[in-house]
């Protein structure tokens, strides 16, 4: 028996039953979303530092945008009900479909990232110079593409979100790949870019929570909210660390911690805001009466 | 009403939508608000068992507005007849009707007769089967035995014509009063008495509908009867659109009292003889047909029945085998045959398309007789509730029996479904439609023909070479059908062929039942259904299109009898023989070809003018006028008071059903039908009544009834893994008010209690039960379907293990829709315990009084 | 490309006798939900979903003590523009020669896209099998040029099946029938092209707001807005670049 007293359906639901379905994502996305967001703001960060000529520099951020592209494709795989189908996804060139793109998007820049690396660490195939900067669009792209991937989907939460979640996710990577950078040693560029990072992303999530108004409610309460109070909580105080105690190791390392556990915890705070609007038929219902 | 179309025949109930998209108007009167009353344009809730109430009402109102269809009442009906001045009716005798005798709580009907007529009850009490709309065919009236015609007032003015009594007899069926007693609102029922009679006459007719609803009471017959007299005084039988529409239950039912599978009536609705009436076929056609009106010809009958099962063996000089039929000794009826079991009369019992540990109410009764059988056969396609009664049932959970002290040996023989089988369905309006077989039987499942011819064989294999006389009624039969294929099944084609009869001179089939011959020159399997072979072709398997013949679609199937669509259709047209109406036109007499015709088979002898009169010497058909439609009866007219054929009154009376919360407002001493029949065993407490002592400890109505999801006692959805998570739970319906009153929580645990058991079912709270004002209280009914039991894929508790056995005296049919219980929340006691609550109850009955039955004593 | 087929579920007719639901799952061999017992009316199936393609809704209502009882049929509304199909990065999900939207369960990967990605909650995916089901609008029946089982099944006409156009113009003139008889709550969903959704391959008839029969009462396609969300990408994307470069200038210590 689901819901004890009522013997009758409420005249604004079909017995408080969900309209949508939730969605079928497991814990590996919005960790998929982490790695690749941070490889996507990583890649473009080495390729620039190669430009000036820091190499030692550019080999770390290489490093870092190698281990978030190296991870991905492990994380969407093991979520896919028939892994070994992945494959089917570059069956297709789908412009209507985020995913599709994403997985393209994906591979490019994994592979073109893996070579950069190869050569910036390894020095093999010296003359790739040509195509590292590729990284300076696919990189991006990488990091942001994840918020029309969620944003493309009928769950209230993500659709009105729309226009703000490319910026959160594109902060968030910035943030991270900043921090995981700085954690390598990567010194003050590395801090700035996470510093920007976190100021870019606090700013997206409170302007998408203004915008989205009533439907914003799922970014406060229940899982959704805990993760989202968490995640400014961790970024705060990591920028603090950061900004104040950079300078030092072990501050560099601490705030880079904090950074990236704020970046995961915010990801994790959109992901499971999606389930709850969808779990509430409201969220659906009030919207689409008011529009009309 | 007394039918939740919509749910239990859903694809019938497509017509009635078709209809209402075409302006019918569709009422539905029901204790419960369905899935039909929410297609109705109106639902009108009633109180469980006062049909007659209700339906008196109407023909209340039909009279005292001066509403009948006189042009059709006075020549179609014997409202004018004059009634024997012995009568006297139930206002004379406050509740009773005259002729009853106490002693033995049965009706001596004589004083019931037309005036100077006598009219002999065809063959006493018969069975007419669950839900059916033949009882004009199943009680053949009466025979005029000195020829006069009985007495007529064409005014309908004299005290004692059947309209004057009538008029007395429901003169206080008043709107008040049907409120107060069913609980429906004065408004509603007027509200469906304008609509039908606004909907009846020349150009316009409407059909009433009913099932079980209406069977399952004590006065269940009665209320079909009042059903009868509405429609005959709105002139709405034997007329397209018009009709008391039985719906009936299992594919084919029907069939199976055409050619029963009922103790007291051979095929054709031709009585059963008894053992002490009916020494010689002469004696038995004598007694039981009259002079006039088609059963005139019954000889003819049952020669060609006896010619169909015993051949060559049946001779004019032996009586034609007549003395191979077996006899009646008395009731052999279902639930009287049980008691002979638990008496351990009854050793074996075959349990074919059946399963009455769920099915047949008070489980406990059906289940105790089993278990003192010697042997039991089950035919089914899982082991049912009643296969398994031995080692799965309550008594088992509760301790009180232990399989190893069952003696009886249980046979479980697979049976072969309606797809893996060819044969004939005969459905609720007599059409026979045949059936292909789309698969071989799997594995040992066998068809009912396969099991019963060679069982047939196999004993008469045993019987071989026997000079017993007793198995000559064996070994003469002609058991000789064509066997196909590799499970040698019969051929169903040879049996449809027997029953449509052969004349044995020509050894052609009969094209009707009209050259049946009572000299052994003709045989036939069952006279009405002769010609359903005729030329040799199977008229039930034909199918041709609606679209390519007349709306009446007379090539589609075979309708008994003689493929006629509609029965007594000479009333389509007055009695000069013109169409009521052009709109209503359907069969009406051609003078310049001297015949009827129309869109139908006409009823009636089809040369036979408007204005034919019979001469002194005629009989059978002839001796009826041309103006009189309703040729089974003797006196060619519709009976709107029965002289003869009921047990228990020649008209309906309201009482309350044998258990009910409330006094019989009209007849306060006749509280219950007094001529009901009565189990009164051990295995069958009833719950105390209005007026008995201790009757406050079971305050609630209780009704039974089905689900579209699942089947009568589910043999045939509980294991079909697509309908079994339908409705995956037994549940009971009550309304918000008594959840409240009885804290009852919505999708939890509730129990209902009688005096036979207890069990329990989650509850389902909803305002479709409405709470009724009853006698100036609030009545609360609740609802429970019973399809469920103890095995399958979803099981529960069985709504008839908390129903008693008080039955129709006419048919024998269980009062199932309505009794009275207690109820209270959450689960039944486990194990002993439930006895316990039981025994508890009990004894609260017998502290406030209530009499311990004595094991023997069984009314009537 | 054969003409646009779809449905018309006339609930005004419909007797709740789930026929649909029960020869859609005996047709296409679904196995069972067992739910279990619910107390939603006569529900027990609860909603569509990867093993039940048709579902037939109970809504019990009583307003001024009159008791209505509504019956609906649900089914994948095989939608003129379909996010399920337009996310599908398989190209699993396509568009049929009868213009009904279909999965090709060999290519479906389980990606899982196309369950948010549908405004009306019809396709699930299986939890036993990991692939996305839903109603085919029985594809292999419509080739042979048979009905559909459900369609089929339907004893009242509830559910009629046809060419698009003339289900439209059915449903209009049952609208005005039951308009003119004073249901005033009749309502038609999914018929006009100019919806959210460019209108609906299975168009209703319902007796109340859609959110009572569980349906959304104003959907839009999504991936409608899908330009300006790559358009925001793009700028978020190329800030991110920005903030890339500037931080990479200026001191490295
Ligand atoms: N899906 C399905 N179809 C079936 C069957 C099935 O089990 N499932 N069974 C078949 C069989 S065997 C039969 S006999 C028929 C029976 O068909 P129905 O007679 O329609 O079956 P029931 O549901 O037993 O009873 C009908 C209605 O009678 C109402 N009722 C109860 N008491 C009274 C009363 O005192 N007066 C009136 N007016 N109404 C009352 C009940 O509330 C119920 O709605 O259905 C056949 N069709
Ligand atoms: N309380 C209460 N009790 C009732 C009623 C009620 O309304 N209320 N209704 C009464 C009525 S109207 C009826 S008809 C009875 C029904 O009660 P039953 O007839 O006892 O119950 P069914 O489940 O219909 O039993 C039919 C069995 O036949 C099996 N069967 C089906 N086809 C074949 C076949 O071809 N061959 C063989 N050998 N078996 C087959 C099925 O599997 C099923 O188990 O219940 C009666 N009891
Ligand atoms: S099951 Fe058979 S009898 Fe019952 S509605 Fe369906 S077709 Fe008619
Ligand atoms: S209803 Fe949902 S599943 Fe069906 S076509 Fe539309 S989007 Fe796809
Ligand atoms: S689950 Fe299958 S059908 Fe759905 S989007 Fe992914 S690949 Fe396409
Ligand atoms: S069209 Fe076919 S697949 Fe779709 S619901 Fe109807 S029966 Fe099921
Ligand atoms: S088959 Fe038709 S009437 Fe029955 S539930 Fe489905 S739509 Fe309604
Ligand atoms: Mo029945």
């Amino acid at each position: 028996m689901t819901d004890g007293a009522t013997y009758e359906a409420k005249p604004d639901s079909y017995y408080g039953r969900p309209i949508l379905k939730a969605p079928v994502w497991t814990w590996e996305i919005p960790v998929y979303f982490f790695f690749g967001g941070m490889a996507g703001a990583a890649a473009p960060f080495a390729a620039v530092a190669e430009m000036r000529g820091d190499r030692a520099l550019a080999g770390r951020a290489w490093l870092v945008a190698l281990t978030g592209v190296g991870v991905s494709p492990l994380l969407l795989i093991s979520d896919l009900g028939r892994p070994e189908r992945f494959h089917h996804m570059l069956r297709v060139l789908k412009p209507t479909s985020p995913m599709n793109i994403g997985s393209w998007i994906l591979s490019a820049s994994g592979t073109i990232i893996a070579l950069a690396t190869a050569r910036s660490v390894l020095g093999w195939f010296p003359r790739l110079g040509r195509v590292a900067p590729a990284v300076a669009v696919l990189g991006p792209a990488l990091s942001t593409y994840t918020g029309v991937l969620v944003a493309d989907t009928a769950v209230p939460a993500w659709h009105e979100a729309r226009h703000e979640l490319p910026w959160v996710f594109a902060a968030g990577s910035a943030m991270s790949a900043g921090a995981a950078v700085a954690l390598t040693g990567g010194g003050a560029p590395a801090r700035r870019l996470a510093l920007a990072g976190a100021a870019g992303e606090l700013a997206a999530t409170t302007l998408m929570e203004r915008r989205l108004g009533p439907l914003g409610e799922p970014y406060h309460q229940g899982t959704a909210g805990h993760f989202a109070r968490a995640s400014k909580a961790l970024i705060v105080a990591g920028a603090a660390v950061m900004a104040r105690a950079g300078r030092r190791r072990s501050g560099a390392t601490a705030g880079a911690a904090l950074l990236l556990a704020g970046a995961l915890a915010t990801r994790w705070s959109v992901y499971k805001a999606g389930f709850q609007s969808a779990a509430d038929p409201k969220y659906v219902v009030e919207p689409q009466k008011a529009g009309r | 009403m007394g039918s939740n179309m919509a749910e239990n025949h859903p694809v019938g109930f497509q017509w009635v939508v078709e209809a209402q998209k075409r302006g019918a108007k569709l009422f539905h009167v029901d204790p419960r608000f369905t899935r039909t009353s929410a297609l109705a344009d109106r639902y009108v809730p009633v109180r469980a068992g006062t049909d007659v109430a209700f339906l008196g009402g109407i023909v209340h109102y039909i009279l005292e507005t001066d509403s009948a269809f006189l042009d059709y009442v006075i020549p179609y009906t014997n409202a004018s007849t004059i009634v024997s001045d012995d009568f006297r009716d139930t206002e004379d005798l406050d509740g009773l009707f005259s002729g009853w005798d106490p002693e033995t709580r049965t009706y001596d009907p004589d004083s019931w007769q037309y005036e100077d007529m006598q009219v002999a009850a065809a063959s006493g009490q018969r069975e007419l089967g669950a839900p059916t709309g033949q009882a004009a065919h199943g009680a053949h009236g009466g025979a005029l035995e000195h020829g006069e015609p009985p007495h007529y007032d064409e005014t309908l003015q004299h005290p004692r014509c059947v309209y004057q009594l009538l008029r007395k007899h429901f003169a206080r069926y008043t709107p008040e009063f049907v409120e107060d007693t069913c609980g429906v609102p004065r408004e509603a029922l007027l509200e469906v008495c304008e609509a039908l009679c606004e909907n009846s006459g020349r150009e316009r007719t409407s059909a009433l509908c009913y099932a079980v609803g209406w069977t399952q009471h004590t006065v269940g017959v009665q209320i079909i009867r009042t059903a009868s007299i509405i429609q005959l005084l709105l002139g709405n039988i034997g007329r397209p659109g018009g009709g008391i529409l039985a719906l009936r239950g299992h594919a084919s039912i029907q069939g199976s009292t055409d050619i029963p599978t009922l103790y007291d009536i051979l095929p054709g609705y031709l009585p059963m003889p008894s053992a002490l009436a009916h020494s010689s076929l002469e004696e038995y056609v004598e007694q039981n047909s009259p002079q006039t009106g088609y059963w005139a010809n019954m000889g003819a009958y049952t020669v060609s029945l006896l010619k169909a099962w015993w051949g060559d063996a049946a001779t004019k000089e032996n009586d034609f085998c007549f003395g191979h039929v077996p006899r009646l000794t008395g009731d052999h009826s279902y639930y009287t045959t049980l008691r002979g079991m638990v008496e351990g009369r009854v050793k074996g019992f075959f349990v074919m398309g059946e399963n009455p540990s769920v099915g047949a109410a008070n489980g406990r009764f059906n289940r105790k007789a089993m278990r003192n059988l010697d042997w039991l056969v089950v035919r089914d396609f899982v082991e049912i509730e009643s296969a398994a009664f031995w080692y799965d049932a309550p008594e088992i959970e509760t301790g009180e029996v232990r399989p190893q002290d069952i003696a009886t040996e249980v046979f479980f023989m697979p049976g072969a479904t309606h797809v893996e089988k060819k044969g004939s369905f005969t459905n609720t309006q007599r059409l026979l439609q045949w059936r292909e077989q789309a698969v071989e039987p799997r594995g040992d499942c066998r068809s009912e023909l396969w099991f019963m011819y060679h069982l047939g064989r196999l004993v008469r294999e045993k019987l071989a070479g026997s000079t017993e006389p007793r198995d000559r009624a064996v070994l003469d039969l002609t058991w000789d059908y064509p066997t196909e294929g590799e499970h040698a099944e019969p051929d169903a084609d040879a049996v449809l062929r027997e029953i449509g009869g052969v004349d044995l001179t020509t050894g052609k089939e009969v094209p009707d039942y009209l050259p049946l011959k009572d000299d052994g020159s003709t045989a036939c399997g069952c006279w009405i259904y002769a010609g359903c072979y005729a030329d040799g072709v199977n008229q039930v398997a034909r199918r041709k299109p609606g679209h390519e013949q007349s709306w009446v679609a007379p090539e589609w199937g075979w309708a008994w009898p003689m493929n006629r669509r509609i029965l007594y259709n000479r009333a389509s047209a007055d009695a000069e023989g013109r169409p009521w109406s052009e709109r209503k036109r359907y069969l009406w007499w051609d003078a310049e070809q001297g015949k009827w015709t129309g869109e139908d088979v006409p009823d009636f002898k089809p040369d036979m003018a408007p204005d034919y009169r019979p001469p002194e010497d005629a009989h059978g058909p002839e001796a009826l006028r041309g103006d009189e439609p309703f040729t089974m009866q003797s006196d060619g007219k519709a009976w709107l008071y029965a002289p003869a054929g009921l047990v228990d009154g020649p008209m309906p009376t309201h009482y309350e059903p044998h258990e009910s919360p409330f006094p019989n407002a009209l007849y306060p001493s006749q509280h219950a039908n007094p001529a009901r029949q009565q189990i009164r065993l051990e295995e069958n407490r009833y719950n105390p009544s209005h007026g008995e002592p201790g009757a406050e400890i079971f305050p609630y109505v209780a009704t039974t009834y089905r689900l579209t999801e699942h089947h009568t006692a589910g043999g045939m959805s509980r294991w079909v893994p697509h309908l079994a998570e339908l409705q995956p739970e037994m549940f009971c319906e009550v309304s918000p008010e008594l959840a409240r009153e009885r804290g009852l929580e919505h999708g939890e645990w509730m129990t209902v209690i009688t005096m036979r058991s207890a069990i329990e079912g989650r509850v389902m709270v909803t305002e479709r039960i409405p709470v009724l004002e009853v006698g100036g209280r609030r009545v609360h009914q609740v609802g429970l379907p019973y399809h469920w039991g103890s095995r399958g894929l979803v099981t529960g508790d069985s709504a008839n293990d908390v129903v008693g056995l008080a039955l129709d005296p006419n048919v024998h049919i269980g009062e199932y829709k309505a009794l009275t219980c207690d109820v209270r929340p959450g689960r039944r006691p486990r194990g002993p315990a439930l006895l316990a609550l039981v025994e508890d109850y009990r004894r609260r009955a017998a502290e406030a009084g209530v009499s311990e039955p004595s094991p023997t004593e069984v009314h009537p | 490309m054969s003409e646009r087929v779809g449905f018309f579920t006339d609930t005004s007719v419909c007797i709740g006798c789930k026929a649909c639901e029960v020869a859609c799952k005996e047709w296409n061999g679904l196995p069972t939900d067992d739910v279990g017992y619910t107390g939603h009316s006569y529900d027990n199936t609860g909603a569509l979903g990867a093993a039940t393609w048709r579902h037939v809704a109970f809504v019990e209502q009583n307003r001024d003590s009159s008791t209505r009882w509504l019956m609906s049929s649900d089914v994948c509304k095989h939608c003129t523009s379909a996010p399920c199909l337009e996310v599908c990065p398989t190209g699993a999900l396509f568009r049929t020669e009868f213009d009904t939207v279909v999965v090709q369960a060999d290519v479906c990967n389980g990606c899982g896209y196309c369950v948010p990605a549908c405004p009306f909650g019809v396709i699930d995916k299986s939890e036993e099998d990991g692939r996305a089901f839903k109603c085919t609008l029985c594809y292999d029946r419509l080739k042979d040029g048979m009905t559909p089982a459900c369609a089929q099944a339907c004893p009242t006409e509830s559910i009629q099946f046809g060419p698009l156009g003339e289900l439209r113009e059915r449903a209009s003139e049952r609208l005005e029938v039951l308009q003119v008889a004073g249901e005033r709550s009749a309502r038609l969903y999914g018929e006009d092209p100019d919806d959210g959704m460019g209108g609906l391959g299975s168009i209703f008839l319902l007796l109340d707001e859609p959110e009572v029969y569980g349906l959304p009462p104003d959907p839009k396609s999504t991936t409608r807005d899908l330009d300006s969300m790559w358009r925001a990408a793009a700028r978020a994307g190329a800030a991110l670049l920005g903030a890339v470069v500037v931080a990479s200038l200026g001191g490295r210590r």
